[in-house]
């Protein structure tokens, strides 16, 4: 299988502070692979090295066998890789529909049309509140919004990080739900940050464990689920 | 007032008389002991009874306040509800107040009342909503805050007056250039500024704003300094100037008889027509890509990167533009004017046009045109005031922080609607 993204010997540091401690990692085309871990393990750190939003130290960012590890953070959107961040980021005073704009930026909102209509297919809450202030929708809808904004760019590697942060169990189903249908229909590779390591393995074709800034364990999502390990430090008492 | 029991009273009486003892505090040196020319030098003369007045005012009005204050609390549940009706139908009313606004301005000049002094108050007003429009672009749709505006009004206007002086030429190649040069320096202050934001950003902008008038001020040899640059040229319909003289002018070209408001009506139409472009061009601007990543800018600034927005180019542009209608509006006074110096482009008048902007509703276009129509039409009305003009200017953008703190107008009119089918 081609690879889309690898990831060799990163290290990257805050002041003198490491954050990554050599992460080796690779996605294949198509692949649904996730990176779960406990807090301040260094997941987010590592999505923020891909986009370019801090800079690693040392080890190399490969996507589609270009080198993005030096490389400024639009630059890299503008190959197809596109984000739905932490914590949503949508633009709270703008429409669902402005948001949703733009996400078209890279591609000159080129195939708007079409593109609003799959990212309604996929979230018919969005369709209800179109012309509704982003600021007003729930968090569940922003996530919405946040995912739906990032595949707008028609990108074809989606980073999503942690999208089922404080949302409702039952928003959070749905919207496994669809990122299982983005990775089937729209043929996006998809890298998930999760700290639900449950739904985030069931989901998953691979996954990554990380620990203190490296990856611990690797494997397929339903052999980690089964390690014992995994469900004493991720799953039990914490599965929804 | 029966909501109001007993128990409130103390309290209430006790907040007025400490706001009268610090008006007793402030105003026994401020106002109670003023300074007079006598003969034998100068010589303190006490008015007490003044100083009674005023804190006897403030005791009373701060009462009344408090009053109005506590009855409030009981009845904010209504004033919410029938606040969101009466702010739609406001936008229903600004569809037509728009058209109606512009037309107005355009016949403004025949109107009776349209003398020699409420057309140059007009002009006034209109090169602040002007100044307003290009610094909403920079202020409220990108979201960089700039202490420093009034520089690119200096560069637009001198650089008018220095290539009038130097080369003799027209206004209407000058005016173009003026846009050109303040667009220039425009990037200029974008550079250094792109990674500051805030605080940060105001502090640099507003020292960028003072470097240019010490430039303009010290360079004695190029810009005249203080003594300013005097006899500029001022502008021709066409190639018809505005004189009393037979040939080639405007009033014999079109058989006129000579009158001084024909440049003035000429000038009012020509920052009208400015003022207009800079409001279209920007309204044609929120709608592309450029303008777009303004106001995503604004919201977020990394969420803008992970979209693939490239925020330097965005701030730059946003800067350029800004800059330019602040240029071209800096030509249009040099040539109104006949004379510039230094001590037009102060920091003063930077805060004014941000409180334009900021009290306007930032963003809002149509609250920028209220804004300037309040603040420097109603200064002007207040001109009889003479010495309390100040204070009433003060007083209204205290009145509007309170009453209105997000601004005359805070409603942001979305880019894109698609209307909703069959349900909702």
């Amino acid at each position: 299988m081609a690879e889309m993204l690898s990831i060799t010997g990163l290290e990257t540091f805050y002041g003198k502070i490491q954050a990554l401690r050599g992460v080796d990692l690779h996605i294949n085309k198509g692949e649904i692979v996730t990176l779960i871990g406990a807090n301040g393990a260094g997941k987010s750190t590592l999505l923020m090295s891909i986009c370019g939003r801090v800079q690693a130290r040392s080890g190399a960012i490969v996507l589609e066998g270009l080198d993005i590890t030096k490389a400024p953070t639009h630059e890299i959107i503008q190959m197809g890789v596109s984000q739905s961040p932490e914590g949503r980021r949508i633009f709270p005073r703008m429409t669902v529909l402005e948001n949703l704009q733009l996400g078209a930026t890279t591609n000159q909102m080129a195939y708007f049309e079409e593109d609003v209509a799959k990212v309604f297919d996929l979230f018919p809450r969005l369709n209800e509140r179109k012309n509704q202030r982003g600021g007003t929708l729930s968090g569940g809808e922003q996530q919405m919004l946040a995912i739906g904004r990032a595949l707008m760019s028609r990108p074809k590697l989606l980073l999503m990080d942690e999208p089922s942060l404080g949302i409702a169990p039952i928003l959070v189903r749905q919207i496994f739900q669809a990122i299982g249908r983005i990775s089937k229909e729209e043929h996006v590779t998809i890298f998930l940050v999760e700290q639900n390591a449950f739904h985030a393995l069931k989901l998953a074709d691979r996954g990554y464990v990380m620990v203190n800034g490296a990856v611990s364990m690797t494997g397929t999502g339903a052999e980690l689920l089964a390690r014992p390990e995994v469900r004493a430090a991720y799953l039990e008492g914490g599965a929804h | 007032m029966s909501v109001l029991n007993s128990e409130k009273l103390p309290p209430i009486l006790k907040d007025s008389v400490i706001t009268g003892l610090i008006t007793l505090v402030l105003a026994v040196p401020i106002v109670g002991l003023p300074t007079i020319n006598a003969t034998e030098g100068l010589q303190i003369e006490p008015r007490w009874s003044v100083v009674i007045w005023m804190v006897s005012a403030v005791f009373l009005g701060r009462l009344v306040l408090n009053f109005w204050w506590h009855r409030e609390q009981t009845s904010s549940s209504s004033t919410i509800l029938l606040n969101t009706p009466f702010l739609q139908s406001l936008q229903q009313l600004l569809k037509f107040i728009i058209p109606i606004g512009v037309l107005f301005a355009l016949i403004l000049p025949t109107m009776p009342f349209a003398s020699r002094y409420v057309m140059d108050v007009a002009i006034l007003v209109i090169t602040y909503i002007m100044l307003g429009w290009g610094l909403n672009i920079v202020v409220g749709l990108a979201g960089l805050l700039d202490l420093g505006y009034v520089a690119f009004y200096a560069i637009g206007a001198y650089s008018y007056a220095l290539l009038a002086n130097y080369f003799d030429w027209s206004f209407w190649i000058c005016l173009p250039l003026a846009g050109v040069f303040a667009a220039i320096s425009g990037i200029l202050l974008g550079f250094p500024v792109l990674r500051l934001r805030g605080d940060y950003l105001a502090i640099v902008t507003l020292g960028f704003g003072e470097i240019i008038r010490v430039i303009l001020l010290n360079w004695y040899e190029f810009t005249g300094g203080p003594d300013g640059i005097s006899g500029i040229p001022r502008p021709s319909f066409f190639g018809l100037e505005f004189k009393r003289s037979s040939e080639g002018t405007f009033s014999s070209f079109f058989g006129l008889d000579y009158s001084s408001m024909h440049r003035i009506i000429f000038l009012y139409y020509l920052i009208l027509a400015l003022a207009l472009l800079t409001n279209f061009i920007t309204l044609r601007l929120r709608k592309l890509p450029v303008g777009r990543a303004w106001e995503a800018l604004r919201e977020d600034e990394i969420a803008c990167r992970s979209l693939g927005i490239n925020p330097t180019n965005t701030k730059l542009t946003a800067f350029a533009i800004g800059a330019t209608f602040g240029g071209l509006a800096g030509s249009f006074f040099a040539t109104r004017q006949g004379f510039i110096s230094p001590e037009s482009f102060t920091f003063i008048e930077s805060a004014v046009i941000l409180a334009i902007v900021v009290l306007g509703g930032m963003g809002s276009q149509i609250g920028v045109v209220l804004a300037s129509v309040v603040l420097i039409g109603g200064t002007e009305l207040f001109r009889e005031l003479e010495e309390y003009r100040m204070l009433a200017f003060g007083a209204l953008m205290v009145g509007i922080m309170v009453w209105k703190p997000r601004g005359l107008l805070a409603h942001r009119e979305p880019t894109i609607r698609i209307k909703t089918e069959g349900s909702s």
